[in-house]
């Protein structure tokens, strides 16, 4: 072979390496650069405005000002309490459900479990969460005012439902992974002592699955707490702590939905909507790690070594 | 003992009753959502409303929605595809892969309404690009991103490795290698890859309300893509169906129009995501076809 | 005279439209080893679980003709759950569930309801030394049972078996998956076992058949060619079929 062609082989070997690690590169740059831009914007709320850390997740008080002078009072936790209640809410409601099909289409009906009923789940996935908001604001909220005979149906329960539906897809087709990854030997060696099949589902096939189940929730969790639109539509939106799961409330990305067209660059109010951008961001990172917790965990069980 | 067998099969017929019960409870409901949505939005809807209007119709939107994913596919194909070659190919295990899959992982798990912060501090306050479809299509290439590098790399690694032997063997690069035997054979399922994230992307809402306004006004037969009433300009502020739907319940007006946007908007997402299924479902059944 | 444990009479088994099993009559005596011999693919392992209805678990299985087990047909006379409570079996692969030494062994018995934690206790204690392998595992009840060597995780299952008091243990090829010395191990507790049990094994390792046998069924192509003393049918095989087999000739 002439040793120009050659050259031109491997300089176009080179050239084409170097792209795909540029776009390593800057995958890690993007998300290090959002990570960045998050402090940056959401430190402000601390380091210009003077607010404790306690006083942002502690207190109640929220009357931020619209100005870069300050003075006002950041306290989230009316926010936090809200995200925390829709979404154990929404968790309350979906995990029952989302297990229940999970077994269903595992381990009850495996043909039909998979040939259609995953199918209908994932669509169920693919739902706009708009849309979701939507059907949830004209068909569900009037519901909840007609049936327990509120003044308005907007409410935590509204919210909670919502999500619940939202979230059912995810819980339900990692956790069927999860359950169709135990061995069948378990199970044969399970219905050889002489199980019925809910006994074996029970004691040997759940907590076979246990760590990959629990990650399914926790990724329900996060898109739950993360989604802003759907709630922000059912919820009601007023500034004040819960009573009941009747009750209006915010969440934290309801605020952000709502607040963050109006406020002025660099001023308070701004900032501490940042915070809760970052609080936001720094919560999908536990979950992240959360994750990886039970996935390790999961897989120390089925290597039996240290568990 | 035996009274404990007689308990115990109760309770398997039992609880088989209310796994029957969940599974046909949830088909039934799915049936209904999408039946009420889409049955509903488009019956409640008067013909006008299909126009290609600046106000009471959900035309413009519609061509907004599918002209805003095709930008922001332009951009996240290219970089994810090349991302996930990477990672199947190049990275060597250690500290810089393990922190890129950290990256990916964070970026997927990140709520879109934080992706549209960032979007609207970067292209509108930093770049100064001002509300406009760009910089929504931008923001949503950063949320389906993830998703086109994971399915790549995934796409790759579950090819048979001969593949990328037999390629090699011939005493071409790696590089030709990749290109010319590789990604061939996995262009199917990355394909499906992209239909998915292009289904995200018709469905985001949260990532764009600050980042594309909610302009409708187009000129139909103005091409100068600089003029802000022509179609094609990216940089004109770009009112998607999610969004319209949005505006439209905060401003509680015109709910037969939200209906209607919510059932094309439902109808178009279905339509994606039930071609991915039935695309992968034929890649695979091809696949195996080929092995017997 | 030995007690008859298993009475089959014409037994045929269908897998879709595949004749797994022809027409199959034999006599399975209580508290003796009984072991069933052939090429793989013949029957010998389906056989097996006809006679605890594992078979019951697969799809498309047809069964007709008859299993009694001490007079009462388990296909009939009995349902599945209750009749494995009495025909304990344990696998080609050892298959410790994912839990701890003390839970695998104490699964059976909570299943039934036995919840004292004294009484779980010595029921653990006693089919652990009756498998041989108390011993070695009584420091270390409460590890995962996945940590434990191959041949140790096939006496847990053995033991696990135990724990449910069956009066008949069927072993589906149990050591093709171990070593030599772990082998001899279960062969030997086979053989001690046999006072209190029925055994049924299933082998495709000869000697094995030769060594710990009472009565030996030679399986070809589904169907039961010869069945009888082990000394018999390794020493005078009736069947020419039988001695090509045995000789090496095939399989």
């Amino acid at each position: 072979m002439n040793t120009t062609t050659q050259k031109g082989m491997f300089g176009k070997e080179y050239a084409w390496r170097g792209i795909a690690v540029l776009c390593g590169l800057f995958v890690i740059a993007l998300t290090l650069v959002i990570g960045a831009f998050l402090i940056y914007k959401g430190s402000d709320t601390f380091l210009k405005f003077g607010h404790t850390l306690w006083e942002f997740l502690g207190s109640a008080k929220w009357h931020p000002v619209d100005s870069a002078e300050g003075g006002g009072a950041a306290g989230a936790l009316i926010f936090i309490t809200g995200s925390l209640v829709t979404c154990g809410l929404a968790l309350l409601i979906a995990t029952p459900f989302a297990l229940g099909s999970a077994i269903f289409m595992t381990e009850i009906s495996a043909r039909f479990g998979e040939k259609f009923y995953r199918p209908v789940v994932e669509i169920f996935a693919g739902i706009p969460s708009v849309v979701y908001g939507w059907v949830g604001l004209t068909v569900l909220v009037p519901f909840i005012r007609n049936v327990f005979d509120r003044q308005v149906g907007h409410s935590i329960l509204a919210a909670g439902i919502v999500l619940a539906v939202m979230i059912f897809p995810t819980i339900t087709s990692v956790s069927a992974d999860a359950i169709l990854a135990v061995p069948d030997a378990c199970r044969k060696a399970a219905y050889g002592l002489g199980s019925t099949r809910w006994q074996t589902i029970r004691h040997i096939v759940i907590p076979a699955a246990a760590p990959g189940i629990i990650s399914g929730i926790i990724l329900g969790l996060a898109r739950a707490f993360g989604e802003a639109l759907a709630v922000s539509m059912v919820i009601g939106q007023t500034t004040a702590l819960p009573k009941s799961i009747f009750s209006t409330t915010k969440t934290l990305t309801t605020e952000i939905a709502s607040q963050m067209g109006n406020a002025m660059e660099g001023g308070e109010l701004k900032s501490a909507l940042w915070s809760m951008a970052l609080l936001l961001f720094l919560v999908s990172l536990l979950f992240i790690t959360l994750i990886h917790y039970f996935t390790n965990k999961g897989k120390a069980k089925a290597e039996g070594g240290k568990a | 003992m035996d009274k404990r067998i007689q308990r115990a099969r109760r309770a398997d017929r039992a609880m088989t009753g209310i796994f029957y019960g969940i599974a046909a409870f949830f088909f039934a409901l799915l049936l209904a959502f999408t039946g009420k949505v889409i049955i509903g939005g488009l019956m409640g809807a008067s013909p006008e409303m299909f126009a290609f209007a600046r106000q009471g119709a959900i035309g413009n939107q519609l061509f907004n929605t599918v002209y805003l994913v095709f930008i922001s596919l332009l951009v996240s194909v290219p970089l994810g595809v090349f991302a996930g070659i990477y990672l199947a190919m190049y990275a060597k295990p250690g500290l810089f892969t393990r922190f890129l899959r950290i990256c990916i992982e964070t970026l997927s798990s990140l709520p879109s309404i934080v992706v549209g912060l960032f979007g609207y501090l970067v292209f509108l306050v930093f770049m100064g690009m001002g509300k406009s479809l760009l910089a929504g299509a931008l923001s949503i290439s950063i949320l389906t991103l993830p998703l086109i590098t994971t399915t790549t790399e995934d796409a790759i690694k579950g090819l048979p490795a001969g593949y990328f032997q037999a390629g090699m063997g011939m005493g071409s690069t790696r590089w030709q290698a990749i290109f010319h035997v590789l990604l061939p054979a996995c262009i199917p399922r990355i394909m499906t890859g992209v239909i998915l994230a292009a289904g995200r992307g018709f469905g985001e809402a949260a990532a764009l309300l600050y980042t594309t306004g909610s302009g409708s006004s187009l000129r139909w037969g103005n091409w100068d893509i600089t003029s802000p009433t022509s179609p094609l300009n990216v940089l004109r502020p770009a009112e998607t169906l999610s969004i319209q739907i949005w505006n439209l319940q905060t401003n509680a007006q015109d709910a037969a129009l939200a209906n209607l946007a919510s059932a094309v908007l439902l109808l178009l997402v279905l339509l994606f995501n039930i071609g991915a299924n039935a695309w992968s479902r034929h890649i695979n059944r091809k696949n195996s076809g080929e092995k017997a | 005279m030995l007690k008859t444990k298993f009475e089959i009479e014409h037994l045929n088994l269908h897998y879709g439209s595949f004749h797994a099993l022809k027409n199959i009559s034999m006599k399975i005596p209580a508290n003796e080893i009984t072991a069933f011999i052939g090429p793989s693919g013949c029957g010998k392992s389906t056989f097996l679980k006809t006679l605890n209805r594992m078979n019951d678990l697969e799809e498309n299985v047809t069964i007709d003709g008859t299993v009694r087990m001490d007079e009462k047909d388990i296909y009939s006379e009995m349902d599945a759950i209750t009749l494995r409570h009495d025909v304990g079996m344990v696998f080609q692969q050892p298959n410790p569930f994912p839990k701890s030494v003390y839970d695998n062994v104490a699964y059976g018995p909570r299943i039934f309801g036995i919840r004292k934690k004294s009484q779980l206790d010595e029921i653990v204690e006693r089919s652990l030394r009756q498998a041989a392998i108390w011993n070695e595992l009584k420091d270390r009840l409460k590890k995962s049972a996945l940590g434990l060597s191959g041949g140790q995780q096939q006496r847990l299952c053995i033991a696990r078996t135990l724990a449910i008091q069956p009066k008949v243990i069927l072993m589906d090829e149990p050591t093709s998956a171990l070593d030599p010395i772990s082998t001899s191990k279960i062969e030997d507790l086979a053989m001690e076992l046999k006072k209190d049990y029925t055994i049924i094994i299933v082998t495709h390792n000869m000697q094995q058949a030769a060594r710990i046998s009472d009565k030996t069924a030679f399986f070809l192509l589904g169907e039961a060619i010869e069945y009888g003393k082990t000394e018999d049918i390794f020493a005078r095989p009736q069947d020419k079929r039988t001695e090509n087999y045995i000789t090496g000739r095939f399989g």
